[in-house]
C-alpha cells in the first residue's frame, strides 16, 4: 500500500494569532509556522503502518508557498520516505482553498497511483475541514474521516474507528480510500536531529502549479477578519435581593 | 564513535529539542551549558556513560513534555468536553435510569 499524506503549513499553534489592521487577515510575516497538528497525527499513522509492514511507502505532500518544503522537510524527518511540494506564490497561497487542494491531490494520486491518501481532520488556520471528503468525491473513493483506531480489514479492506458525537463508529473500508486523522488516533513522534539530518538527503520533488493544470482561481471572498470578542467582566452585587433585582432588569428570572 | 563525539552528539541534541522550549529556549539553552561544563573534568568511562544516559532520558522526557503540550492545547480548542467530565457525566446518566 503507497500512502499520500497531506501536510499543510500553519501559524504554530502556540503563537497568539493576531489579525492584521486593515481587517484583510492574520499577520503572517515573521510568525512561527510548523506543521498543522492534525496531519502531524495522520503522517505519524502512515508511517505506523509502514513499520507494521502494512504499507510500503510513505509521501508527503504540501501545496503552498517556497516556505512549504520546511514543513515537508519536517515531514520527512519524522518518517516519510519521499516529498511532493507543489509550488504556488506567497500570495496565492493565502488564498488556496480547500477545493483546491483536493484538485492537486487527486492529480498527484493519479499520476502516481496511490492506495490511500492521509490527511488531518481539519488545519488549525481555516478549520475547514473540507479536503479530504471533497477529494474523496473527487476520485470517487471512500472515505473515513475522523479516525481514532486503523487496522488491517481483511481481503483488501482496512477497520477504521472513527469518532462520532456520542461515541465510536467502526467501518470497513475498501482500498483504495481517503483517511482523515483525529487527535486521539496516535501521538506524533518528535523530529530529532539525527533524522532532521538524514531527511536531507530524501528526494523533494518540486512541482509548480501550473505543471499540474489545476485551476486556483478563488471561489470565495474574505470580506473581514475580526479578533473574537473580549469578555466583559463582571461586576459584584451586595446582597441577595440585589442579585435577584438585577437578574429581573436582565430578563433572566420572571418578575 | 567516539566517546568525545557522543558528548557533542548529545549535546547538539538537548541544544536542538531546547529550542521549542516553553517560555523561551534562553532558560533552557543556560542550564544545557552549565550542566555539560559542571561534568567537563569527568574521566571515569563508566560514569560518563552514567551522564549520557541521563541526557538520553532527558531528551525523552522533553518529547513527551512537548507532545503532552501539544495535545492538550488541541483538546481544549477542538473538544470542548473534558473527557474525565464525559465519564463522570455518563456514569450520573447511568446511575440515574437505574432509579
Amino acid at each position: 500500500m503507497k500512502i499520500l499524506v497531506g501536510v499543510k503549513r500553519v501559524v504554530d499553534y502556540a503563537v497568539k494569532i493576531r489579525v492584521k489592521p486593515d481587517r484583510s487577515g492574520v499577520v503572517t510575516e515573521g510568525v512561527q509556522h510548523s506543521m498543522n497538528p492534525f496531519d502531524e497525527i495522520a503522517l505519524e499513522e502512515a508511517v505506523k503502518l509502514k513499520e507494521k509492514k502494512l504499507a510500503t511507502e510513505v509521501v508527503a505532500f504540501s501545496l503552498g508557498g517556497p516556505k512549504s518544503a520546511e514543513v515537508l522537510r519536517t515531514a520527512l524527518a519524522k518518517g516519510a520516505d519521499k516529498a511532493i511540494h507543489v509550488q504556488v506564490s506567497d500570495d496565492e497561497a493565502g488564498k488556496l482553498e480547500s477545493f483546491h487542494v483536493a484538485k492537486t491531490l487527486q492529480k498527484i494520486v493519479e499520476q502516481e497511483k496511490f492506495d490511500a491518501v492521509f490527511l488531518g481532520k481539519q488545519a488549525i488556520d481555516d478549520d475547514s475541514s473540507q479536503t479530504a471528503p471533497i477529494l474523496a468525491g473527487l476520485l470517487d473513493w471512500p472515505q473515513a474521516l475522523y479516525a481514532s483506531k486503523v487496522e488491517e480489514g481483511g481481503s483488501g479492506h482496512m477497520k477504521v474507528t472513527r469518532e462520532i458525537d456520542g461515541g465510536l463508529d467502526t467501518i470497513k473500508v475498501k482500498v483504495p480510500f481517503v483517511l482523515s486523522a483525529d487527535l486521539r488516533l496516535n501521538e506524533p513522534r518528535y523530529a530529532t536531529l539525527p533524522n532532521i539530518m538524514k531527511a536531507k538527503k530524501k528526494p523533494l520533488k518540486n512541482i509548480p502549479i501550473k505543471d499540474l493544470g489545476v485551476d486556483i482561481t478563488p471561489q470565495t471572498e474574505t470580506v473581514e477578519v475580526t479578533e473574537p470578542p473580549v469578555r466583559k467582566a463582571g461586576g459584584f452585587v451586595e446582597d441577595v435581593s440585589a442579585l435577584v433585582a438585577k437578574l429581573k432588569e436582565k430578563g433572566f428570572v420572571k418578575a | 564513535m567516539s566517546m568525545r563525539n557522543r558528548v557533542v552528539d548529545l549535546y547538539k541534541n538537548l541544544y536542538h529539542m531546547g529550542k521549542e522550549y516553553p517560555g523561551g529556549s534562553k532558560w533552557f539553552h543556560d542550564r544545557l551549558k552549565l550542566a555539560f561544563s559542571k561534568n567537563k573534568d569527568v574521566q571515569d568511562v563508566t560514569q560518563i556513560e552514567q551522564l549520557i544516559a541521563r541526557g538520553e532520558f532527558v531528551i525523552k522526557e522533553i518529547e513527551a513534555l512537548y507532545s503532552l503540550r501539544k495535545y492538550r492545547a488541541m483538546k481544549q480548542r477542538y473538544y470542548d468536553k473534558d473527557d474525565e467530565v464525559m465519564q463522570a457525566t455518563k456514569k450520573f446518566e447511568d446511575s440515574v435510569q437505574k432509579l
